[in-house]
């Protein structure tokens, strides 16, 4: 084994052009080395550039800034040495399992002697015999993914890059694909030398990598790296394995630097009229209350426990407890949450009570939504259109973001009664529908 | 993995689907041979043997139209994969490719046969050939530009994992179009497919008798014996066309399309569980024929050998030129239309009294309310009974093929009939010859309600029972808004199929009876007859506004309102 590195990157960067000219960065000064023999773990919520790194690291598309290096060359194309799983499989449904598998080396030319031979070589060892001949759309998921790895594996790539492979199959089915992978991988039975594993579920990236690095959003950026080193196969009831779980969770919950130190008021610095909100229903917030409400939390939870807890994922889970910060009803540090006074008052509270409660704190901290209620109190005929306050959005995000960002306010601004929003005719009211 | 032998079909002729194919095969290799036949002869061979009524001489003039339809065919096919591809690719292009596609889908048929027939005869002086070109070439206007379209919406919507996966794997740009883009379009292709042939087969009478100033050629087909049956007025003749006709797509439909359809079902992505695949018959015994595996084999291997690892960069984006090239681009296209300008304004409008071109747009706005009017009719007579059919399964098991049949079948071989009604009641035309127009047209709306009143979920349904939820109120609030984006798609199709009907149902004609409707498809019909070019593009320019205009602020509005509101997912 040498020491030089597989891949490397070197202070890498990724903006996309916006409507308006300016530039969205969506990755930042990534650095970034892969050695053989190790699984590395991209671990980080939607939107933190994961993905677009482990696109640019494939060759599907080019940095902004920085350079990415394998095996000492740089990048510039798909590299035949490189392939990657996808997490919609990304399967020919028109090709059988053997002609899917047989693609990339088509693509090479080979003679078809050895693309037969390697093809079934890798339909075997993935553990697809007597599948040849099926089409994509007559298997389960498992399988379709086990394609999509024996496809992946049967160029015999240096990396393997993997895009939340298992996130697309059910809970079982994903478990028993991650272990024949580990083994597979740990006997040395595969040809890669090195994987990359983009994830946004924590214990997936302990159960299977030597190193993880957690993605901080806005833009993304590596907020830290955690080495696991703990012997396969891993178990995930052990109390080490769960200190290392705990502790990406308070990684991942860490107030940002800028803020450190700074009082509870002062959370969302930005947050004025032009922050993008996230999409999540008054059900869900209500619901995580009454979760973290009830025994055995009794208003402070744990996240690693309240998410095993409740099934969740931190894309479905992390949104959630961080609008409720931003309303002032918890607040999550140290990979924690507890309830406010307010948040404990509205999780016992009746209906009605608790429209009111939400709706004194969504006027109050959401800047928008008290913005929607001023205009519309402001007008003689307390109407305004969707458009108005799109355009004044449209100032501060993208036409997507400023679109999302108004229906969360909607959505909120209905639960709680604050106004009345008629889509037919994208018109804001006062008043409730006839 | 099955061995793959070429020739296994030699040696074990136990399988009968193999004989089957191979007879078929040769058959259709003898057929098409025997009609491409005389295509060389001199024009005035068909003078010498003039068109004959004989039933008899039926199938060779079948056999001759097949072989127009299936050439056109095969041209708009080229067209497509060369046009669309074009468009899609190269955004510089796609800017000015795109919205002529849009325009050219509008012209009237007869407008092209009538402008290019000069220049095909032309080509081939003297000879027959030439006339074949016009009268392909007319099936050909009637065939490409939607099934272009078509194939152009599904590049531009390839899924992007797809894409990447292709690009990941090192393919080809060659091998990307054969193996992705290809076959992820050819479901919506084939459908095309068989709308396009219905509207070739309705101008088929129209592009095989071709009047070039005072002379008229009348190619050998079914659509020259249907011309002189007319002409002659002999209903038995009349007859006997009509049922060559069905049995002619009777034949195309099993042994062409269905398989087709069959076929391309394999290329859809994210197939909705418990709707039935599409079967054939001819696809089984293709698919178990060796033969034809052999030859699915070779196309596979030739797309392979084709093609080389791409050594640079794969394109996943669209190709975007520099500003320089950009403005280059602009200005060529500037010059064009500059040009085009001089020439309308200076050749046309300097000729064209306004008072002739405000005649014609009054015309038009005749031919228009006829055909809202229809549509309307149409709908009012075919949505509540594509509903009734879609509920209930086996119904519609038997309805469904009737309705795409219909489709398929030229109306216009039932004109003779309305024409002798007419006359012997001496009814007014402009009011009894407008139902022509959507005779053929109106199955779009009933086999696009079937559809949506099928794909209306079970638990809807049985909400609605629960509710008890019936009458009106069940029509209003539950089966209309449900099959409403079906039901516009077809509407769609039918009125662009009803306004191309015009030139031809506005006019009709037995023996020496001439039965006109006041519209813009007499004016071109008769501009086309007198060869007066001016009034041609006069009165084809006008309708292709007219049906631009209408696309545009009626139809595709309304097209999203309703997959946005009502579509269910």
């Amino acid at each position: 084994m040498n020491n030089s590195p597989l891949m490397q990157c070197s202070d890498v960067g990724k903006s996309f052009p916006k409507p308006d000219g300016t530039e969205l960065l969506v990755l930042q000064g990534m650095n970034l080395e892969l050695f053989e023999g190790q699984i590395i773990g991209l671990l980080g919520r939607s939107g933190s550039g994961k993905s677009t790194l482990l696109r640019l690291i494939a060759g599907l598309s080019e940095p902004s800034a920085g350079n990415l290096k394998f095996l000492g060359k740089p990048i510039a194309g798909p590299a035949s040495g490189i392939s990657m799983v996808f997490q919609s499989f990304a399967l020919f449904p028109w090709l059988t399992v053997f002609e899917n598998v047989a693609l990339g080396l088509e693509a090479q030319r080979l003679p078809s002697v050895e693309i037969r031979k390697r093809s079934l070589a890798a339909i075997d060892l993935i553990g697809l015999d007597g599948f040849e001949s099926a089409y994509p759309r007559e298997l389960s998921g498992g399988m379709r993914q086990r394609v999509g790895f024996a496809r992946a594996l049967v160029v015999h790539p240096n990396i393997l890059l993997m895009d939340e492979p298992f996130s697309a199959l059910d809970v079982l089915t994903a478990e028993t694909l991650r272990t024949d992978f580990l083994d597979l991988w740990s006997e040395g039975r595969m040809p890669i030398k090195g994987v990359i594993l983009v994830t946004h579920n924590i214990e997936e990236a302990v159960l299977m990598c030597d190193r993880v690095l957690v993605f901080g959003s806005n833009p993304g950026r590596i907020l830290s790296e955690i080495k696991v080193t703990l012997p396969q196969p891993r178990n995930r009831l052990d109390p080490s394995f769960r200190d290392l779980v705990e502790r990406i969770y308070v990684e991942m919950t860490a107030k940002p630097a800028v803020v450190a130190g700074a009082g509870r008021h002062e959370r969302f610095p930005g947050l004025g009229i032009g922050s993008v909100l996230p999409q999540v229903s008054s059900n869900l917030l209500a619901g995580l209350m009454e979760a973290v409400a009830a025994a055995p939390f009794n208003g402070n939870a744990d996240l690693p426990k309240i998410a095993s807890d409740l099934q969740m994922e931190i894309d479905d889970l992390f949104p959630v407890a961080e609008t409720l910060q931003m309303l002032r009803f918890a607040e999550v540090e140290g990979g924690d949450i507890k309830l406010s006074e307010e948040g404990v008052a509205f999780a016992q509270a009746v209906v009605d009570d608790r429209k009111r409660i939400f709706a004194r704190h969504l006027l109050t901290y959401v800047p928008l939504a008290a913005h929607v209620r001023r205009v519309l109190d402001e007008r003689a005929s307390h109407l305004a259109r969707k458009s108005r306050f799109i355009d004044e959005l449209e100032d501060f995000m993208s036409e997507e973001d400023a679109e999302q960002t108004l229906r969360a306010v909607i959505r909120w601004g209905r639960y709680a009664e604050a106004y009345a929003y008629d889509d037919a005719n994208a018109m804001f009211s006062l008043e409730n529908p006839t | 993995m099955k061995q793959l032998a070429p020739f296994g079909f030699l040696r074990d002729l136990a399988s009968g689907w193999d004989v089957a194919a191979f007879v078929l095969v040769i058959g259709l290799i003898a057929f098409l041979g025997g009609a491409a036949h005389g295509v060389l002869a001199p024009l005035s061979q068909l003078s010498v043997h003039p068109l004959s009524l004989d039933p008899a001489y039926l199938p060779q003039y079948a056999a001759r139209t097949t072989f127009r339809m299936l050439a056109a065919l095969l041209l708009s096919l080229v067209f497509t994969l060369t046009y669309a591809t074009w468009a899609a690719k190269s955004e510089r292009a796609g800017k000015l490719l795109v919205p002529i596609l849009d325009v050219l889908q509008s012209v009237p048929i007869l407008g092209f046969i009538s402008i290019t027939s000069v220049f095909f005869l032309s080509l081939a002086p003297g000879r027959v050939l030439g006339a074949e070109f016009v009268a392909i070439f007319a099936i050909f206007t009637s065939q490409a530009w939607n099934m272009a379209f078509s194939f152009y919406q599904s590049l531009r919507t390839v899924p992007v994992e797809l894409s990447e996966a292709a690009a990941s794997f090192r393919l080809s740009a060659w091998m990307r179009f054969w193996r992705l883009e290809v076959p992820f379009g050819m479901p919506a292709l084939v459908w095309n497919m068989m709308l396009s042939m219905s509207g070739g087969w309705f101008f088929v009478v129209a592009s095989e008798s071709i009047s070039v100033g005072h002379s008229a050629v009348a190619l050998p087909g079914i659509g020259s014996y249907i011309a002189l049956a007319i002409a002659q007025r002999d209903l038995r003749a009349i007859g006997w066309a009509i049922l060559t006709m069905l049995v002619v797509i009777l034949i195309y439909d099993q042994l062409l399309f269905r398989p087709l359809v069959a076929w391309a079902d394999r290329f859809k992505i994210g197939q909705e569980p418990g709707i039935r695949a599409p079967e054939s018959w001819a696809l089984t015994m293709m698919r178990r024929s060796r033969l034809i595996q052999a030859g699915k084999f070779a196309f596979h291997a030739a797309v392979v050998r084709t093609s080389r690892v791409s050594r640079n960069r794969p394109k996943i984006s669209l190709s975007v030129g520099t500003h320089r090239q950009d403005l280059f681009w602009v200005l060529l296209v500037a010059v064009g239309v500059v040009l085009g300008l001089w020439h309308l304004l200076l050749g046309l409008f300097s000729t064209t009294p306004l008072h002739e071109f405000l005649q014609v747009c009054a015309l038009a706005l005749l031919t228009m309310l006829r055909v809202f009017l229809l549509i309307a009719l149409a709908s009012v007579v075919w949505v509540p009974i594509g509903v009734w059919v879609g509920m209930r399964p086996r119904a519609a098991q038997y309805v469904q093929p009737v309705a795409q049949f219909m489709a398929a079948f030229p109306a216009n071989l039932l004109f003779p009939i309305a024409v002798y009604g007419i006359v012997k009641w001496s009814l007014n035309p402009d009011i009894y010859l407008s139902p022509l127009m959507i005779l053929g047209t109106q199955w779009y709306i009933l086999f696009n309600v079937i559809a949506g009143a099928a794909a209306i979920p079970e638990e809807m349904r049985s909400v609605a029972a629960n509710f008890g939820v019936r009458g009106w109120l069940w029509w209003r609030k539950i089966a209309l808004p449900a099959v409403l984006p079906f039901y516009v798609t077809g509407a769609i199709t039918a009125s662009g199929g009803s306004w191309n009907a015009a030139q031809v149902a506005e006019l009709a004609t037995w023996g020496n009876t001439e039965v006109r409707a006041r519209g813009l498809g007499s004016y071109i019909a008769d501009a086309a007859a007198a060869s007066n070019f001016h009034r041609i593009v006069l009165g084809v320019g006008v309708m292709s506004l007219f049906v631009v205009i209408i696309n545009r602020i009626f139809w595709r509005p309304l097209y999203y309102y309703a997959e946005r509101k009502y579509r269910l997912t």
